[in-house]
């Protein structure tokens, strides 16, 4: 049981690192949602002693692999954030869609600002309003991703 | 992590939760601060790239095999056109290497040399373009050349046009590439008619580079052709890299708005060049950290007898009015005063580093942030 959700945790969190890396059009990778993150918010909720905050960990170093200027940026927000789920996960798992929508944009809102911090202080300051989409469009599709994810993770809605 | 908290008595989630997320939060100030700072970590990069680089190959993969396809099933005719179009430009090409020759030789004799010196790019390996990450604040290339094959950190990466970038970050079989178009990227460079210095910093656009360091009435104008001036110790001397297409003048602001269109088609290209130089070349990049170590060719092996680095009584002006007068020179490969300052006069003269430093001044204005 526990191999065979880890198994799945990982496949989802490849589908993601996919979707997040995929090249697409300046306007459509301006927009583009940060799956990797929404699928760590979603095991933390769903599944917080399989997915959680060494998940968060890894899946944002990959993160700083893929697009971060240091080392550990992705992976100290992304811990954070899967930190805030696993703590509330009972909360928002009995909330309705369109709540649990709000809380994921309010903990992308976060996330950013995690970003946003390191990279002022590493000297690499992005000032630009654009980083800041992905945490609506990540919220607007949290209501479909979610059902998604737990199709993914082999379990009921 | 049971061990740490009080026991079985607490519930998992809460209080392991916390604790776990100081222990990673920890992990990552602690990474960040080695890899900011120290550069500690490049093993640990270096194993997660090729941990990372099947995921950007998959990735890559349908746009790849769109190409091959097309490819594939190109029509005789046009086989036949871009045939006859390569044995034209093959053509053209070896008349001019011909030129280049002798020019070369040419060149050596006049300055007095024994034997011309070979070209500066020692060899080159050609890699694909794995990945593209354009935005305005990222300019990156993922290559499929990495360690296995000798790519090392800060290497020059070059089409058939002009400068691309150079290497950052070097995985087993990958490496990333930053391009001279990005906003963190500055090369130095010269303007070939003039033979001013200044740095062209990346804009966050593929087709423009921004000048920002020239004073309003520096001679510059619309047209102009940027090569790398070989400081920095990545970019060896006479490359191209771009050409001016706007110079803005303001009464009231001290500096010029300058900028430039580099002449590597960046969007287009499928195919980049890695090159290695030679270490020991007059116009090969000065890199005080490795020259310093593999230095062992100290005597004069070729040179006038009369152009050896200065003893220490005026160090800097012997050799500087003698690189101003040839760099405007078209020809890209030699014009350094002498042969004899670059490998003979860097181990020796550690105390009187104002000799052999002449033309180049500045130690490493390689990465710069205005």
């Amino acid at each position: 049981m526990s191999t065979d959700s880890l198994g799945r945790l990982l496949l989802t969190a490849l589908v993601a690192l996919i979707l997040t890396v995929v090249p697409l059009p300046p306007w459509a990778d301006a927009v583009r949602p940060q799956f990797l993150v929404l699928a760590v918010m979603f095991w933390s909720v769903n599944s917080p002693r399989t997915g959680g905050i060494a998940f968060g960990f890894f899946a944002g170093l990959m993160l700083d692999v893929f697009q971060g200027p240091v080392l550990g940026e992705h992976a100290l927000a992304l811990s954070l954030a899967a930190y805030i789920f696993v703590r509330e996960h009972q909360r928002i798992r009995s909330k309705p869609a369109f709540q649990q929508a709000l809380i994921v944009f309010a903990a992308l809102v976060s996330y950013e600002f995690v970003l946003f911090a390191i990279d002022g202080w590493t000297g690499h300051p992005v000032t630009s309003l654009l980083r800041w989409a992905h945490t609506v469009t990540g919220a607007l599709i949290w209501p479909l991703a979610a059902p998604i994810l737990a199709y993914g993770a082999g379990r009921r809605a | 992590m049971a061990a740490f908290g009080t026991g079985a008595s607490r519930p998992p989630q809460r209080g392991g939760s916390g604790f776990r997320f100081t222990l990673y939060a920890v992990l990552s100030v602690v990474a960040m601060y080695l890899d900011q700072r120290g550069h500690y970590l490049e093993r640990v990069r270096y194993v997660l790239q090729g941990a990372a680089y099947p995921v950007q190959l998959a990735v890559s993969s349908p746009p790849a095999a769109w190409r091959w396809l097309k490819e594939s099933f190109q029509t005789r005719e046009a086989l036949q056109a871009e045939n006859a179009r390569l044995r034209n430009l093959e053509r053209d090409l070896e008349l001019r290497a011909m030129r280049y020759e002798s020019l070369a030789a040419e060149n050596g004799q006049l300055r007095g040399l024994r034997d011309a010196t070979p070209p500066v790019a020692d060899r080159w390996l050609p890699a694909e373009i794995v990945t593209v990450q354009v935005t305005g604040l990222r300019q990156r290339l993922l290559l499929n050349r990495g360690a296995s094959n000798g790519v090392f950190k800060g290497q020059a990466v070059l089409d058939d046009r002009g400068l691309i970038g150079q290497t950052v970050h070097v995985g087993p079989w990958s490496a990333e590439v930053i391009l001279i178009t990005d906003p963190e990227h500055a090369v130095p460079v010269r303007i070939e008619r003039t033979g001013l210095r200044t740095i062209a910093v990346g804009a966050g656009e593929t087709n423009s580079l921004a000048l920002p360091y020239l004073p309003a009435n520096a001679d510059i104008k619309v047209g102009d052709l940027l090569v790398t001036s070989g400081l920095g110790g990545v970019f060896p001397e006479g490359y191209p890299v771009a050409k001016v297409t706007e110079v803005h003048r303001d009464a009231v602001q001290p500096l010029a708005q300058v900028r430039a269109a580099p002449l590597a088609r960046i969007d287009t290209d499928t195919e980049v060049m890695l090159v290695w130089f030679r270490e020991d070349h007059p116009a090969a990049p000065h890199n005080p950290v490795l020259s310093g170590k593999g230095d062992t060719v100290g005597e004069l092996r070729s040179g006038d007898a009369h152009m050896q680095p200065q003893p220490a009584t005026h160090p800097a002006p012997a050799p500087a009015p003698a690189a101003a007068a040839p760099a405007p020179s078209a020809n890209p490969a030699d014009s350094r005063p002498a042969p004899a300052a670059t490998p003979a006069g860097t181990r020796p003269a550690a105390p009187q580093a104002g000799a052999p430093q002449g033309p180049q001044p500045a130690p490493r204005p390689q990465q710069e942030h205005p």
